[in-house]
């Protein structure tokens, strides 16, 4: 019988979708291994209500701890994470996907001498333990973790899917954390700074990106209107930076970026290997271009073979009947 | 309609761009004993010896002082930039390393059978039995001269050679007509060739005498042979482009196995003279290659696909059954023979290997003469520095009364036959073997590859879709050599601009690495500017054969070859 | 002002990975190089040495592996570190990133830095918190990711991009800063630098000389156990449209999308 222990992160009154994934994962989990599972919320601003930790109950939590300390940074975390399972016992910390999660998680492995795993896919039980598979080698084989004792488990981005269980408010204890002499040494002078021109590639959902097909700059147009209308963001071949039509900090590939967003739309990209490396991973892979033979509709889900400028202006049409509609 | 790629010439000036005729100051130069440009089988011969000769001479030693051999190596690491099919004469390792034991050697496996087949068709293989004579292999051993190359560097590094790897020999140091070393190249240059924010300059290598073994395309043996004129008086060089894959398989190939024929075309008029090896490896792996001669003349011929059309063979296929691609590469070889190759020595330098041209085109072998004359610089440049003296002559009289001069001299006419086509050259040449050169005599000409005019001659309509499986595009080819070239580096290949189409379509054929590309708006008459993504580029050189010019990109780019 | 920087050596980005099937670990022969990541530590060491705001006594590259490792090394020396370390022993080979930490920490403490810098992650591991651990261990303050330092007398300021944007960091030293590939451009070696680095001192540290307690690291001490190596599951082959009508095509595609709630 063990327990989960879920960090949630939260911000301006919301809870990251990523944490509330792993309450969902945590708490099923947790009911094969006849445990529970309990979240925890650290921040020391007005907005960690009591409803607002409570109502991870619908996402499975039977209970939430609530800690006031420092907002935004990982080693406060780690003591109020290493101070709940110490004091209630449990067997595993799990975290969704995102950059606290890595240092919260790690951190807590040292404290607590546990194993810790990161950019984990999935979880298991097995014999009435947790099992964690992560990708390894660059996506080409899964490794498998078994812990010896604690187990700290790190989900990678968009790993979890969040599902609301049903369950009433959880209840809400209060814990008093005191600081470790190194969780007062780092102190948050301005967070979450919006960079206008940075969009995030690596953290979009949706990524609309073009290649040569597209036949001239002016034909990112196209990509933009798309990407607007999915609530997503624009990327890039090396061949069409190269050319000069989009900037390098969209470049996906062998020496660009690496995504694995939940939709890639791949306009007149051909599908090299060395831009499939940079996208491989992607949950669903949508490609259009009007060379049946291109490489790309080999590893795409839907692939459409015909004239982008056709299809382009129609979807995002399409697309935007469905969500204003 | 035919284009002559040599009418198109490289917007190149050697003498100008390549050699630097003041040396920095003092203060700002790297001095060494001996610089050995090229990490290659016949550079690091070259290192390990001196070092062995420095070993047992105190005096020397202090005089060559803190850094007696450098070896400047433009891959990531000795051997990422060599390939080669291949079956060595061991007698060289022998010579380098007496009394090491054989089983140290780094060699893949002894031959122990060898079959040569004339391709008839995709189907039929006629074996030529006896197995004629320059292909019989009897006591030589296949390796890999990538893994030649590595375990060559560490020996030499182990007895105490600087390899400076990722660096690149951008120009020879010449102060009054003496070659006092090279300069290395620079890093952190933008595509313009703008210098980027962490820009480095290249240093002056100043050395006492210095060793171009650069391989097939020696940047620097070029710029020599302009500043020398190390050409005079014989044949122009000639090369021919070798792409190469090894395959892990099911069943272990018990065989050294050579064809010629299919899918080359017999006709004077194409030009098309090489064949194939499939060679078995250790740990149940075979090396396959196919080479052809770079003066070609269909603008659709590309060596990468023949050698995908070749896999479609039935007893290759047999081979290869089950089995999965390891790696690939290409190399440009030079087969220009005895009459191409340059004076070996001007003051203060020789050229050692390929650079050198030491290759015996009937045997394909010059991974043994490399060496040889690695150990032969070695041997010279250590007398001269005895003696105070640049005068590196007595290399030349070395090498010609080796087995080098020797061998290449018995088959000094046997490649030039072909250009009358397949059959009469073949006779000739079995005429040249069977009285060790002497029938017919003479000189053969060597006619420039860059001379040969292209026209479309329909070749690329055999070949072979990729699979995936058996056969292969070119950019998934280049994948897997481990190229990861920066996308913001200057272009380091000159070629002109506006050509002919026949001759655009010739270079994009020809590259193994798909580095040339014709814009989509690109007329079907009249002048081209092709597209370079030389990012793409494995440095084979093939380029430079065929109407354009190869420089070294920045140190460290490339492919970085392992089992080649 | 001392900064250490941890380095490793990990297989050349180019070296095919797999796993060596009879030790059930990652096959590290073939080429070898620095990890990409580390070359911006070093170089953000170098850039506070250059800097000038606070004196920097010297650069010291630290890293843990076998006898290969030294290259590693020589490479962050002709880079601009003053010294290295190595620590290398039969006890810590399989130590997973915890052990690891554990053992790297350990080797720091006797080195007494005020900055500790790192590469956010290393080629090999693809793990992205050594940091954190080593941090822990030291009891030292620690911030991952980070893309900008600017140094004043005993603290930090420190930009990162965490889930929500930008955020801004005062950290107070001795502290962990592990730094991402955006925070500079690293320079390139002089050949003179290169030629050199073999002459810089290198410490060799065994476990026990580093007060390493065996039972904590190598696969014996680590806490987790990651075997077991599939392949992953076969993707379906996927459907293809010939577009012919496109305002059908269009409406096939926003069908499929919101079959997968792509369109929420």
């Amino acid at each position: 019988m063990s327990d989960i222990l879920v960090y949630v992160l939260h911000y301006q009154g919301e809870l990251n979708k990523n944490s509330l994934g792993a309450v969902s994962e945590g708490a099923r989990l947790a009911g094969e291994l006849g445990g529970e599972a309990h979240a925890i919320v650290v921040g020391d601003g007005d907005d960690l209500t009591e409803d607002l930790a409570a109502s991870l109950g619908s996402y499975g939590a039977a209970k939430v701890f609530r800690a006031r300390a420092p907002e935004g940074l990982a080693q406060p975390v780690v003591d109020a994470m290493a101070k709940v399972m110490t004091d209630n016992g449990h067997t595993y910390a799990l975290f969704g996907g995102g950059l606290l999660g890595f240092e919260v998680g790690a951190g807590l492995a040292a404290r607590l001498g546990a194993g810790v795993t990161m950019e984990v896919t999935e979880v298991d039980v097995q014999d009435g333990k947790l099992v964690a598979s992560r990708p390894i080698l660059q996506d080409s084989k899964i490794s498998k973790s078994r812990y010896k004792e604690r187990g700290v488990i790190i989900g990678r981005l968009n790993a979890f899917e969040a599902k609301e269980s049903g369950g009433g408010a959880a209840a809400v204890e209060d814990v008093e954390v005191e600081l470790s002499p190194q969780a007062t040494k780092a102190t948050m002078v301005e967070r979450g700074e919006q960079r206008g021109e940075d969009v995030d590639i690596e953290g979009a959902d949706v990524l609309v990106a073009g290649g040569r097909g597209l036949g001239k700059a002016e034909g990112f147009g196209l990509c933009e209107e798309l990407a607007t209308a999915m609530g997503g963001a624009v990327a890039a071949t090396r061949a069409v930076v190269d050319a000069g039509w989009y900037p390098y900090s969209t470049q996906i590939g062998q020496t660009g970026k690496t995504v694995a967003p939940k939709l890639y739309l791949a306009a007149g990209i051909s599908g090299a290997i060395q831009h499939k490396v940079g996208m491989q991973s992607s949950e669903n892979i949508v490609a259009i271009n009007k060379d049946s033979n291109a490489p790309i509709f080999e590893f795409s889900d839907l692939g459409i073979v015909g004239d982008l400028n056709k299809i382009l202006p129609k979807l995002t049409e399409a697309v935007k009947a469905k969500k204003g509609g | 309609m035919a284009a002559v790629p040599s009418q198109f010439p490289p917007p190149v000036d050697s003498p100008d761009e390549f050699v630097k005729r003041e040396l920095d100051p003092e203060d700002e130069r790297i001095e060494v004993g001996v610089a050995i440009v090229g990490g290659g089988p016949a550079g690091l011969a070259c290192a390990n010896r001196l070092l062995q000769l420095i070993a047992e001479d105190g005096a020397l030693a202090e005089q060559l002082g803190e850094v007696p051999v450098a070896v400047v190596e433009k891959g990531k690491a000795c051997g990422a930039h060599n390939l080669s099919g291949a079956v060595m004469n061991p007698s060289a390792l022998r010579e380098l390393f007496p009394d090491m034991d054989e089983s140290e050697w780094p060699t893949q496996l002894e031959v122990e059978k060898e079959s040569v087949y004339w391709m008839l068709s995709s189907k039929l293989a006629l074996p030529l039995w006896p197995v004629p004579p320059p292909f019989r292999n009897h006591g030589n051993v296949v390796v890999s001269v990538a893994e030649l190359s590595r375990w060559l560097a560490e020996k030499a590094e182990e007895a105490g050679a600087y390899i400076l790897t990722e660096t690149s020999a951008q120009q020879l140091l010449v102060e009054d007509g003496v070659v006092r070393g090279v300069r290395s190249g620079d890093k952190g240059r933008g595509k313009e060739g703008e210098p980027l924010g962490n820009f480095e300059p290249g240093s002056d290598l100043v050395a006492r005498a210095t060793v171009l073994a650069e391989g097939t395309w020696g940047h620097l043996t070029g710029a020599a042979i302009r500043e020398f004129d190390l050409g005079a008086g014989r044949e122009p060089q000639v090369w021919a482009l070798g792409v190469k894959e090894v395959w892990e398989v099911e069943k272990p190939l018990d065989r050294v196995i050579h064809t010629l024929g299919w899918p080359l075309r017999y006709g004077a008029k194409w030009q098309e003279f090489g064949g194939s090896w499939i060679y078995p490896m250790a740990d149940n792996r075979v090396s396959i290659g196919f080479v052809a001669g770079l003066d070609h003349t269909d603008a659709e011929m590309s060596v990468h696909d023949v050698l995908q059309q070749f896999k479609g063979h039935k007893r290759v296929r047999r081979i290869l059954e089950g089995g999965k691609r390891v790696a690939w590469g290409a190399k440009a070889i030079p087969e220009g023979g005895y009459w191409a190759m340059p004076k070996l020595s001007a003051p203060g330098v020789v050229l050692a290997g390929d650079s050198g041209g030491m290759v015996n085109v009937p045997r394909l072998k010059g991974l043994h003469y490399a060496i040889h004359a690695g150990i032969l610089a070695a041997d010279a440049i250590y007398r001269a520095l005895k003696n105070g003296s640049t005068d590196l002559r007595a290399y030349e009289e070395m090498v010609e009364e080796s087995a080098i001069g020797t061998d290449l001299y018995e088959t000094r006419n046997m490649k030039q036959p072909f250009g009358r086509g397949f059959f009469v050259g073949g006779a000739i040449t079995n005429a040249m073997v069977v009285t060790k050169g002497r029938f017919p005599g003479g000189r053969w000409k060597n006619h420039r590859d860059a001379d040969a005019p292209v026209f479309r001659g329909g070749k690329s309509r055999k070949y072979p879709k990729p699979d995936g499986r058996y056969t292969f595009d070119k950019l998934s080819s280049v994948f897997i050599t481990g190229n990861a070239t920066r996308d913001d580096a200057p272009n380091h290949i000159r070629v002109q601009k506006d050509v002919p189409r026949e001759l655009a379509e010739a270079w994009v054929w020809m590259c193994p690495a798909g580095v040339y590309e014709l814009p989509e708006d690109a007329p079907q008459e009249g002048p081209v500017d092709l597209i370079v993504n030389y990012t793409n580029c494995v440095q084979c050189g093939a380029i430079t054969a065929k109407g354009g010019r190869l420089t070294p990109p920045e140190g460290g780019d490339g492919p970085l070859y392992q089992i080649t | 002002m001392k900064i250490c920087v941890l380095v490793k050596e990990v297989p050349d980005a180019a070296v095919e990975k797999r796993i060596d099937t009879s030790t059930g670990r990652m096959d590290r022969s073939g080429e070898k190089n620095l990890n990409p990541f580390d070359t911006h530590a070093i170089e953000a060491a170098m850039q506070i040495k250059e800097g000038g705001a606070v004196p920097v006594e010297e650069v010291v590259a630290v890293t843990m592996g076998p006898e290969s490792a030294v290259r590693a090394l020589h490479k962050a020396v002709s880079l601009g570190a003053d010294r290295s370390v190595h620590l290398s022993d039969e006890a810590l080979a399989g130590s997973d990133v915890a052990a690891t930490g554990y053992a790297l920490a350990k080797t720091l403490e006797r080195e007494s830095p005020d900055l500790v810098l790192l590469g956010q992650q290393s080629d090999d591991g693809e793990c992205y918190t050594i940091g954190a651990v080593v941090a822990e261990h030291l009891g030292m303050p620690s911030l991952t990711q980070v893309i900008q330092i600017d140094v004043e007398e005993g603290k930090l300021r420190c930009e990162r991009q965490a889930e929500y944007g930008y955020d801004t960091v005062a950290v107070e030293l001795p502290a962990v800063i592990s730094v991402g590939d955006a925070i500079n451009e690293p320079r390139y070696p002089s050949l003179k630098a290169i030629m050199g680095a073999k002459k810089k001192p290198l410490d060799g540290l065994a476990a026990a000389d580093a007060g390493i307690d065996a039972s904590k690291v190598g696969a014996d001490g680590s806490m987790v156990d990651c075997g077991d190596f599939t392949d992953p599951p076969q993707k379906e082959p996927g459907q293809i449209i010939e577009d012919e009508d496109t305002a059908e095509t269009v409406e096939k595609i926003v069908a499929w999308l919101e079959e997968r709630k792509l369109l929420s």
